[in-house]
């Protein structure tokens, strides 16, 4: 089951750019996923003049057919990567998404063997191979008790 | 001590030294007088070039950031101009920096003042945060080696160029 969880997990973070590529553009989608650099907020938050040039320049590209990807594009050309909210899929960047990925297999891993662990030395505590057996002395102590209390 | 507490204080000072070191390098400073101009080279807003600093080397430069959606900006562009072609020549220019903004606002801002200095483009505001300036409209004036000799954060009207910026330049005042 969490494998599953896992393996669409790492699907949804890879194809969402090809889920996006195909969506119809829209500025309130977009302003959710893009910043207003002057103002260092997602554009969606942002009255300032450039967020307000910010908007026409979508809504032109939208009207002229574009699609989100694109627009995203467009942004970055003329504003650098930093205008978008989320880094991208792509080079160094890439590692934003991947990391967290990796960390949760690492620490599932270690999770997973810790509890084995455990659960190995919590059976094991009981059986008679288990550990050095009792020193001589106590075993003749073991013995002369056993026999005082047998009936 | 134990094992874990030397991991544990590893830890702490490893978090500090990340807050310290965000702190750090957020905290650019504006240049001042004296400091070295950046050289760092930028597209043309026209044309698809690059230029820097270097390339007008042993120049007086009034490097001024601005961008169209600036109200300042809008303000002090005639001034500007008129300054261009008053001083501008092989030994000064005036050269815009367009910050943040939108190329064909932009360029569209550069025809509608009919400013006649070169402009360059820093559309992600790199190179105006490698100058440390806090927003739009501000000038920077570099001597021909390249060093800040004067700096007006905020719009420069015809007075200060006048008064401020003219008698640095070669003929003037001082």
């Amino acid at each position: 089951m969490s494998r599953l969880l896992l393996l669409a997990a790492v699907a949804s973070a890879l194809l969402a750019p090809a889920a996006a590529a195909g969506r119809p553009a829209s500025l309130n989608e977009i302003e959710k996923q893009v910043m207003c650099p002057v103002c260092g907020t997602l554009l969606q938050l942002a009255e300032s003049p450039q967020a307000q040039r910010e908007r026409a320049f979508i809504e032109r590209l939208i009207a002229e057919g574009k699609s989100e990807e694109q627009v995203k594009d467009a942004l970055v050309a003329e504003y650098g990567d930093e205008v978008l909210a989320l880094p991208p899929r792509s080079g160094f960047s890439l590692s934003a998404y991947l990391v967290p990925i990796i960390a949760f297999l690492v620490a599932a891993v270690a999770l997973a063997a810790g509890v084995l662990r455990w659960r190995r030395g919590g059976s094991g505590g009981g059986s008679p191979s288990a550990g050095p057996g009792p020193s001589d002395e106590d075993s003749e102590r073991l013995d002369a008790d056993l026999a005082r209390y047998d009936l | 001590m134990s094992l874990r507490s030397i991991l544990a204080i590893i830890g702490v000072l490893a978090v500090v030294g990340l807050l310290v070191f965000g702190l750090a390098s957020k905290g650019s400073s504006r240049l001042q007088p004296g400091d070295a101009a950046p050289t760092t080279a930028l597209p043309q807003l026209e044309g698809n070039g690059s230029e820097s600093l270097t390339d007008y080397k042993g120049r007086w430069v009034l490097v001024n950031f601005w961008a169209s959606w600036c109200l300042p900006c809008r303000a002090e562009a005639p001034a500007l101009e008129a300054f261009q072609q008053q001083h501008g020549g092989p030994r000064f220019t005036v050269l815009g920096i367009d910050t943040q903004d939108l190329s064909g606002d932009a360029r569209a801002f550069v025809e509608r003042y009919g400013l006649s200095y070169p402009q360059l483009r820093d559309g992600n505001g790199d190179n105006a945060d490698e100058y440390g300036t806090t927003g739009v409209p501000e000038n920077f004036l570099v001597d021909p080696k390249g060093k800040v000799r004067l700096v007006v954060a905020g719009p420069i009207g015809e007075e200060k160029l006048q008064k401020e910026v003219a008698p640095l330049l070669p003929g003037g005042e001082s």
